[in-house]
């Protein structure tokens, strides 16, 4: 098994004049080549568990290892070995595109004809050739993140920490920034990814840590996650309703064998219409036959059927709750 | 790998100045140049002035600039670069303690300080006529680079205290009290009378660069002892240091 390129264990923090600890003993491990995401709602512990790891939270109690450095004890090193690309554009103004890439680079140790080429190299596969010499407060938000991006990569880091990557791009932009992360993953290159973006985060991950109030409440492939929901598959039914009505259809449905829950799903039903959702705990196909069948004996006709299966929102929900933040 | 980082952060600095050198220009020597234009020149020509004031008050704009020019290069950059624009978050990644960060803020200020000040030299020379004794330019020397260092030591501790919200008192409540509080218009030993601002003044470091200014450059005139002005910088510089950098670390990590 490879050498872990992040190590976690029993990492707690607590700010000054906080009441609880906004990372409550959280351990993971993250694989050299992989690509792991944090999962989490605003505020459940995601962003300080990576500011631990990146040098700039200090940890309470804990041990934080990237590279195999602590990074308390060892934190020049650290430094060195890692790259940040952050939420919030923080470019250097006083300085254009290119240079912001130079500087970087020269603070890390890259000899000047080394850093000039890999500048020129990075630009151009992040298509921003022609706004070398721009000014960070002249670009887009994609292109900031792409110049944080390509400067991120100027020293060569072995583990890249990505905060929330795609946050307020627009759809080209995203696709840009995922298509680079699979190339940086292809590289070798360790990536943690920070996201409540439910899709990225299936999308781009090799595993999945789902964090909130500060611990961490599952952690496997985005696959095995969604299976594990109890009720991980769907069938969708909308039916006009019999003579009967509507509430002993929906208690027949919740009877027949396989179905773990019965809810109304949104928008879906039509004047006349009653739309049922059933969480199944066996291959939906299998249910098709009984529930067409229990609704013509209630009476009711079928409009519309169809089969799903539970995202990793469903998963997030379930372990997070629907509570705002 | 940290004095490469170090000098790079630095070699920053220096690039992005080289870079804004009008306003750099703008900034340090504007001001000084008005103070001369109005205190020597203008009321000076009605006699509203004593003759050789310009003597006088030309090496207190040098300690001026060279302490306000270190100081302002720090500051207020800090206090954007700190909160809103978190622009120093890169440089707090790069292979080097943090606390080597506010160093090299120190040092940067420091050199700023010291070419603002020497920049005054011409244009005082050019504006009033001055007679300093040659033995006198060495310690000068060594008083510029103390006051540029006091600059740069301050401006630290300043902009790591000053929250964003507040910047708008930084000139009202710091800037302006240190500005006419420091022996830059009036030799200390002056303001026997006058006791209260007399205490008040000894309480600015900027009077000693001010008097050690005044000390080397123009001995005749009335001023404390060149070992005071050396002593109190120098320990004024380690105090602020220590108190910058505390702050910078209190600032920058979480």
């Amino acid at each position: 098994m490879a050498k872990a390129a992040v190590e976690v264990v029993d990492l707690v923090k607590r700010y000054p004049k906080a009441k609880s600890n906004a990372v409550d003993g959280v351990s993971f491990e993250v694989e050299t080549g992989e690509v792991f995401g944090l999962l989490g709602p605003n505020g459940a512990g995601k962003t300080t568990t990576v500011g631990v790891l990146t040098t700039r939270v200090v940890p309470t109690s804990g041990v934080a290892r990237v590279a195999g450095l602590d990074v308390r004890a060892d934190a020049v090193a650290v430094c060195a070995r890692l790259a940040v690309v952050p939420q919030r554009q923080n470019l250097d103004r006083s300085l254009g595109v290119r240079d912001n890439l130079v500087f970087h680079a020269a603070y890390h140790g890259v000899g000047r004809a080394e850093r000039n080429r890999r500048a020129d190299t990075l630009l151009e596969r992040m298509g921003l050739s022609d706004k070398a010499k721009a000014i960070a407060d002249d670009l887009s938000g994609g292109q900031a993140q792409r110049v944080m991006i390509a400067r991120a990569l100027m020293h060569r880091p072995e583990v890249l920490f990505l905060d929330e990557p795609s946050t307020g791009l627009d759809p080209q932009a995203r696709l840009f920034v995922h298509d680079q992360i699979r190339s940086l993953r292809d590289e070798g290159i360790t990536v943690v990814l920070t996201t409540h973006d439910m899709d990225e985060a299936h999308k781009l991950s090799d595993r999945i840590g789902i964090v909130d109030h500060g611990t961490l409440l599952a952690l496997d492939t985005p696959d095995k996650l969604v299976r594990a929901l109890p009720g991980s598959a769907t069938v969708e039914v909308v039916a006009e309703p019999g003579p009967g009505g509507v509430e002993p259809l929906r208690v027949a449905l919740a009877g027949l064998d396989g179905v773990a829950r019965v809810e109304t799903p949104p928008g879906r039903a039509q004047p006349g219409t009653e739309a049922f959702r059933l969480s199944v705990t066996c291959e939906p196909s299998t249910l098709l036959a009984p529930v067409v069948d229990l609704l013509g004996r209630h009476g009711a006709g079928v409009r519309d059927v169809s089969l799903g299966e539970s995202t990793l929102e469903d998963v997030f929900i379930d372990l997070t709750g629907r509570d705002l933040r | 790998m940290s004095g490469r980082a170090f000098l790079a952060v630095l070699r920053r600095d220096v690039y992005v100045t080289g870079r804004e050198l009008p306003s750099f220009l703008a900034q340090t020597l504007v001001q000084p140049f008005f103070f001369l234009l109005v205190f020597v020149v203008v009321l000076g020509r009605g006699g509203f002035v004593a003759e050789g004031y310009g003597e006088i008050m030309l090496p207190g704009l040098i300690a001026l600039n060279a302490m306000f020019g270190a100081l302002q290069s720090v500051t207020l950059p800090l206090v954007f670069e700190l909160s809103w624009t978190r622009e120093i978050d890169d440089r707090l990644l790069a292979p080097m303690p943090v606390w080597a960060v506010a160093v090299e803020k120190i040092v940067f200020a420091g050199l700023r300080g010291l070419l603002a000040s020497l920049l005054m030299v011409p244009i005082g020379l050019l504006m009033i006529d001055v007679h300093w004794p040659a033995d006198g330019l060495l310690p000068a020397f060594a008083m510029v680079v103390l006051g540029s260092l006091l600059g740069a030591a301050m401006g630290l501790t300043i902009g790591t205290a000053v929250p964003p919200r507040r910047i708008n008192i930084l000139f009202a409540v710091i800037f302006t009290p240190l500005l006419f509080t420091g022996s830059v218009q009036y030799p200390w030993l002056t303001l026997q009378d006058l006791r209260w601002f007399q205490v008040l003044s000894a309480l600015n470091p900027l009077t000693y660069v001010s008097e050690g200014l005044r000390a080397a450059l123009v001995p005749d005139v009335p001023h404390l002892p060149l070992w005071v002005c050396v002593v109190v910088p120098v320990l004024a510089i380690v105090l602020f240091t220590l108190l910058g950098i505390r702050g910078f670390l209190r600032r920058a990590l979480d």
